[in-house]
């Protein structure tokens, strides 16, 4: 393995800038590096042809003496939720084998406009609907850490490939988790923005109320140099945050560099940390408040006891507006479209075999359970309560954030779990996501570092911080912290642990 | 436990326009009501006197200049189309024999 593909993105950025490297050889290095282990991770759906060209058209403009973004240069790999005109986007359906967007999304625009080169983009459960990238209708893809292990999900992709060295940044998307979980099972880093953060025109629609595209890498200054491209403000999409945002990177580096809690208030959430969850990753967890209370940090118990009904309200609130979102898929504009050949067939019969041969199980069971909830008679016994759901869980987010700076809580209830063990079992699927799913009800942003490995499986378990929505800046400045401190601590960062692909783990001491 | 019945699930799948094969019919009729029934855990704090919340962020309305925008071709438009005849989408009968 190339020693580039090891090295942080805001390093690789000052390699590039000074001329020490060219894109070409960061680029080369991690195409490289994908031959070398995809055939075992099976992170990207599509490798990009023209990423070495992109890269030399970067590396002959700065040749030229063209002032280029700081970012020029750097490669990156992208969620397939996102509409790119150069690759085929497919947001993991067959439904969508093949399709070539016409134009880009807002997030693709930026990443253009700051020189970065995709690399491809990466599996995800189909349409952004699963934990574990088992429901992708394409392939599975391993966890590195244990290929036969899930790698989270709906962005498993993503995750997989910062984590397994193949891209040292990646896109995703979180609904419910999609950015976080996947960071927790693998060992890197995501960061879910406050609903409006950064702009959803050309994201492939889950549920538009929840939706939020973030980035993702192995620490938590490169997490914040992603963020800085792809955020603020987008006309095309009327969710979009007006107000300009301030450097995450600045704030991350500033941090990193001098690790200091003192005056910190963190929030455990007692609904979070409770005997339902894997004794490893509460022990890691218990750890990391006591690191975090030594330097400086005052740590608060926080009731918020609506948090026990997130699940069921974003069961009821996400299959809803997704049933509303995939209508588009009628075989009529893009994609698939399969004609019955008996007897006379409608458009309507068309739409339907179409929609039957193209959605996988999980989507299907959403799409059904979403139409439940909306039907006639039913809406206010479902939608209608799930939305007062909603305003409750707020109001246990407001009244925390009246005592304290940013709430802590594990990423997920436990490390990865083996392919197959949930895949026929939905309820206990989806309650991965008890953790994630209140950020995203409530709109405020979430980040996922790793904390540790746990000691009974020696798999990475992952902390989340939560702040208020808009201060997304405040969780980069403790999330740098706490990062330093844990490395300090271990004297390693969790992701530098991964074995290769297919090769055991080490022993945990 | 809330009762689903096949039917209903079929009902179901008419309005989502997706032609569920019998198995499938069966194996959701089961999963819809295990589901329901998790889910309506949401009535237990959901009283009348609380208000719902639609959108996680207040927004007002957003308005933008009355201007042509970017849009796409005709052609950009076709592009992805399973059918079309240059200018249109070509779809199947929209009305059967009996309508």
């Amino acid at each position: 393995m190339s020693e580039l593909t090891r090295l942080p993105a805001i390093e690789l950025q000052g390699l590039l800038n000074a001329g020490e490297v060219s894109s070409r050889e960061v680029t080369q290095a991690h195409l490289d590096r994908i031959s070398q282990v995809e055939g075992t991770v099976q992170a990207f759906l599509h490798v990009s042809e023209k990423a070495l060209g992109d890269a030399d058209d970067i590396d002959s403009r700065r040749a030229k003496g063209e002032q280029l973004p700081s970012t020029a240069g750097l490669p990156l790999a992208v969620k397939d939720v996102l509409c790119t005109t150069d690759m085929p986007t497919t947001a993991g359906s067959r439904i969508l084998e093949g399709w070539q967007p016409p134009y880009d999304a807002t997030v693709v625009s930026k990443y253009r406009a700051a020189g970065m080169v995709a690399l491809g983009k990466t599996n995800m459960d189909e349409f952004a609907m699963g934990s574990s990238t088992e429901h992708s209708g394409y392939h599975r893809t391993a966890n590195p850490w244990d290929v036969e292990r899930i790698p989270g999900g709906s962005g498993g992709g993503s995750a997989a490939a910062v984590s397994a060295f193949e891209a040292p940044l990646a896109l995703g998307s979180d609904t419910g988790g999609s950015i976080r979980q996947p960071a927790a099972v693998t060992g890197t880093v995501g960061f879910k923005p406050t609903y409006g953060g950064v702009s959803r025109y050309g994201v492939i629609a889950l549920a538009s109320s929840l939706d939020q595209v973030g980035p993702v890498a192995r620490s938590v200054v490169d997490t914040a140099l992603l963020h800085d491209v792809i955020a603020g403000h987008d006309a095309h999409d009327s969710t979009s945050i007006a107000s300009p945002w301030p450097s995450m990177l600045d704030a991350a580096v500033q941090s990193a560099a001098a690790p200091d809690l003192t005056g910190v208030k963190l929030g455990r959430v007692l609904q979070l940390d409770t005997e339902g969850f894997q004794p490893g990753v509460r022990q890691r967890f218990h750890e990391l408040l006591e690191l975090a209370s030594a330097h400086g940090a005052e740590i608060i118990d926080i009731d918020a006891p609506h948090f026990d009904y997130a699940v069921s309200a974003y069961y009821l609130i996400l299959p809803a507006e997704a049933s509303s979102n995939l209508a588009k898929y009628d075989s009529v504009r893009f994609g698939l479209r399969i004609t019955p050949q008996d007897g006379q067939v409608t458009v309507e019969d068309v739409m339907a075999a179409t929609r039957e041969a193209g959605f996988g199980d999980e989507v299907k069971r959403r799409i059904i359970l979403g139409t439940y909830a909306l039907s006639a008679g039913y809406y206010d016994a479902y939608y209608g309560k799930a939305q007062k759901v909603r305003t409750l869980i707020q109001q246990d987010f407001s009244h925390a954030f009246s005592q304290v700076d940013a709430l802590i809580t594990p990423t997920a209830p436990t490390t990865a779990f083996r392919f197959g063990e949930q895949l026929d079992d939905p309820l206990t699927m989806w309650a991965n996501d008890m953790t994630t799913i209140p950020a995203n009800l409530a709109g405020v942003p979430g980040l996922a570092l790793p904390m540790g490995l746990a000691p009974e499986d020696g798999l990475p378990v992952g902390a989340q911080l939560m702040a208020p929505a808009y201060e997304d800046q405040r969780l980069f400045r403790i999330g740098a912290a706490l990062e330093a401190l844990i490395v300090a601590r271990d004297g390693a960062h969790v992701s530098s642990l991964v074995p290769e692909p297919g090769q055991p783990r080490g022993e945990v001491g | 436990m809330s009762h689903i019945t096949p039917e209903q699930v079929r009902h179901l799948a008419t309005l989502a326009r997706i032609a569920l094969t019998e198995d499938e019919v069966n194996r959701l009729t089961g999963e819809l009501g295990a589901i329901v029934s998790a889910v309506e855990k949401v009535g237990e704090v959901a009283t009348p006197d609380v208000e719902p919340t639609s959108h996680p962020i207040p927004l007002g309305n957003v308005f933008r200049p009355d201007v042509v925008g970017d849009t796409l071709s005709t052609e950009q438009a076709m592009a992805g189309a399973p059918d079309h005849d240059g200018s249109r989408f070509r779809v199947t009968a929209i009305l059967g024999e009996e309508q």
